[in-house]
């Protein structure tokens, strides 16, 4: 099995420019069952092959999609995420990088009175392998297996994702929550669906400097899971005060910092490795004991 | 994006917030001048975006015009060395001459937005003044918090809540609870990710005023606020990320020697990290982006070279859509056209990645080609010895 994503997945597209369009091809190559694009004005034609439809309510009404994936630009990505919400789709990746904050103060307030799950934004989105992928990470890395990955990060989970790979070690489900501080699936959310996924047998979290989504994952697992977790986190060399590239890699007020992560992590019975290089092998050795 | 002490309170000032009288100056006479309109004593403020002025001199009181001149003549054109800006100091270019104030009481208030629960949070604490990190850390009881709904601001009940346990008497009340209603509403409307009234002054004369105010804002909600954009101070920033924002790369310089290249900002750290690692240190981030081309690559090669520390340098790219034998095109016409002399490690993965290492091997330069990212961070801390 997997979380969130499989062979029953219909995704729409929210955003068919030049990358939208890139990645739904990609999807439908991986064979992600794309039933719809949105485009306002552009309803009842159709690009690339995709049916194109003027509102979400319409695309679902007719495709019956039970997932959407927004690439439109950062200033439309909030109105794009509260219209797919509004549509009652369950499943919404939102790949947009650079959404204004208070656009997503305003969208995770409106989510909440619903039953939508989002992921992101600004993050590479969710694949179960050999199923289906939503995002714009390379599908070929990734093998069909038991180890569920979950990161703030797109590269560094491609990394992790290539390590386990050639160790022979397949994933059930891929999820990159975004680097963003305001994001709709954070690790605890992410870590619960994978706790309760019997085919989910061991996990991997990439965290990373700001906020404490990390520690906050770290305490459930203590309390919770008994499936063995692998941890990193990206930003120990990092400078106070910072933003890393991501909006939310941040230490700020001396708050966040890798050392206080893995700590937590360490505590929580979590293999933390120091080095990025680490994660495969770390994994293949808590899966022999 | 950070802007200076006068700028946030005319900001401030044009929503309604209360603040001392004041002017920006460049010059001791400027100074003068001003000092001498208002007729009273004045405190010269040092404009730069770091904390800490007051200890470090650059706040003084002047108690006629020719001693602002003189005070003035003195801060400008220094160097001020803040716990803040690091042992080379921030250079001052400009100062705030502002009324004093006849001041009762030193409170803080400060607005962030709280990740947790993905609401700002509004606080107010009575140990106004102090470094609010120190306060929250040695009597976090004296920090009082409000979560706003989004959607619905700061509520009146809310600010009367903060002001009471602010201990503000009585007849302040109405006054504070606007005064927070309306800084909310600054915050909210100019999409800042922090706000901070440190002090937040309670006069002998029962008036209400940011004696200072700092405003930082969401880089990626600028392009809606093109007048606060405007206020962007380069002088305040490290020449070579300023050069690195033009052609879109995320360039933070560390004090390090090897140079990094990379793209995805987790990927980047996790590279910087290694380096550690491997008995090197990083000489910077540097985050190329998901869709480098090759003028990026270029440009991105300038600048870490630009950078004297800088002995080697490691390329780091997991080609996802950007396509590595795009990548080793960029990276050997950057090489020939800036004749490279620092060693290159390079370590490429993902997509197209054959062709991408086939191109580096037939380009007759001499990179080191790495496997995997252990290998790499430790060939280029060798050569960087």
């Amino acid at each position: 099995m997997s979380i969130l994503v499989n062979e029953n997945t219909r995704l729409i597209v929210q955003g068919l420019g030049r990358e939208g369009s890139f990645h739904a091809q990609q999807a439908i190559a991986y064979g992600t069952k794309v039933v719809g694009a949105v485009k306002p004005g552009k309803g009842g034609t159709s690009q690339d092959g995709i049916p194109m439809f003027d509102t979400v309510a319409q695309a679902v009404r007719e495709t019956q999609a039970n997932a959407s994936v927004i690439f439109v630009p950062a200033s439309a990505a909030a109105d794009a995420i509260l219209e797919a919400a509004d549509a009652g789709l369950p499943l919404v990746v939102c790949i947009t990088e650079g959404v204004p904050t208070f656009d997503m103060v305003r969208a995770y307030a409106y989510l909440k009175s619903t039953k939508t799950r989002l992921i992101g934004p600004n993050c590479p989105g969710i694949i179960s392998p050999g199923k289906c992928k939503i995002g714009i990470m390379p599908g070929h890395i990734h093998k069909q297996g038991n180890v569920g990955v979950v990161s703030r990060s797109g590269t560094l989970t491609y990394e992790a994702v290539g390590q386990l790979t050639a160790l022979g070690i397949g994933q059930s489900t891929c999820i990159g929550i975004g680097g963003d501080p305001i994001i709709g699936t954070n690790f605890l959310d992410a870590v619960k669906l994978f706790n309760d996924d019997p085919e989910t047998h061991a996990l991997v979290m990439i965290g990373e400097i700001g906020g404490t989504a990390e520690e906050e994952a770290a305490t459930y697992i203590k309390a919770n899971v008994k499936k063995p977790v692998v941890g990193f986190i990206a930003g120990q060399t990092a400078p106070p005060g910072r933003r890393m590239g991501h909006a939310g890699a941040i230490i700020s007020g001396g708050k966040g910092t890798a050392k206080e992560k893995m700590a937590a992590m360490t505590a929580a019975g979590i293999t933390v490795v120091e080095s990025p290089a680490q994660i495969g092998e770390a994994m293949a050795a808590r899966l022999k004991k | 994006m950070k802007i200076h002490e006068f700028q946030a309170k005319q900001i401030l000032k044009n929503y309604g917030v209360t603040v001392p009288e004041g002017t920006e100056v460049r010059s001791a006479d400027q100074a003068y001048e001003v000092a001498k309109k208002m007729g009273r004593h004045v405190v010269v403020k040092a404009q730069i975006h770091a904390g800490g002025r007051g200890k470090a001199g650059g706040v003084k009181i002047a108690k006629t015009p020719e001693e602002a001149r003189e005070i003035a003549a003195t801060i400008l054109g220094k160097k001020l060395v803040t716990i803040q800006t690091g042992p080379d100091g921030q250079l001052v270019k400009r100062l705030l001459v502002e009324e004093t104030l006849p001041i009762a009481r030193e409170l803080y208030l400060g607005i962030v937005i709280d990740r947790a629960s993905a609401s700002p949070v509004f606080m107010a604490s009575s140990a106004g003044g102090m470094e609010i990190e120190k306060v929250a850390e040695e009597t976090p009881e004296l920090i009082l918090k409000e979560t706003i709904r989004p959607g619905f601001g700061l509520q009146a009940f809310q600010a009367r809540k903060l002001a009471f346990g602010l201990g503000i008497p009585a007849a302040s009340i109405a006054q504070a609870a606007d005064f927070m209603m309306t800084l909310y509403k600054a915050f909210e409307a100019s999409d800042a990710s922090l706000a901070e009234i440190n002090p937040f002054v309670l006069t002998t004369d029962g008036r209400l005023l940011a004696l200072d105010a700092k405003m930082n804002f969401d880089d990626n909600a600028l392009y809606r606020h093109k007048d606060i954009h405007a206020l962007r101070d380069l002088d305040e920033e490290d020449p070579l990320e300023v050069e690195a924002s033009k052609y879109n790369l995320n360039y933070i310089k560390l004090d390090g020697t090897v140079g990094c290249m990379v793209n995805g900002a987790g990927l980047a750290m996790a590279t910087m990290d290694i380096i550690k690692y491997a008995g090197g240190s990083p000489a910077n981030f540097l985050d190329v982006g998901g869709g480098a081309n090759a003028e990026q690559v270029r440009h991105a090669f300038e600048i870490l070279l630009s950078d004297k520390n800088v002995k080697a340098v490691l390329i780091n790219i997991f080609g996802g859509i950007l396509r590595c034998d795009v990548l080793a095109t960029g990276v050997v016409e950057a090489a020939k056209t800036l004749g490279i002399k620092v060693p290159v490690v390079v370590r490429l993965e993902g997509t197209n990645v054959q062709e991408g290492q086939r191109i580096l091997k037939d380009s007759g330069l001499n990179f080191t080609v790495a496997n995997g990212m252990k290998d790499a961070a430790e060939k280029v801390v060798a050569l960087a010895k």
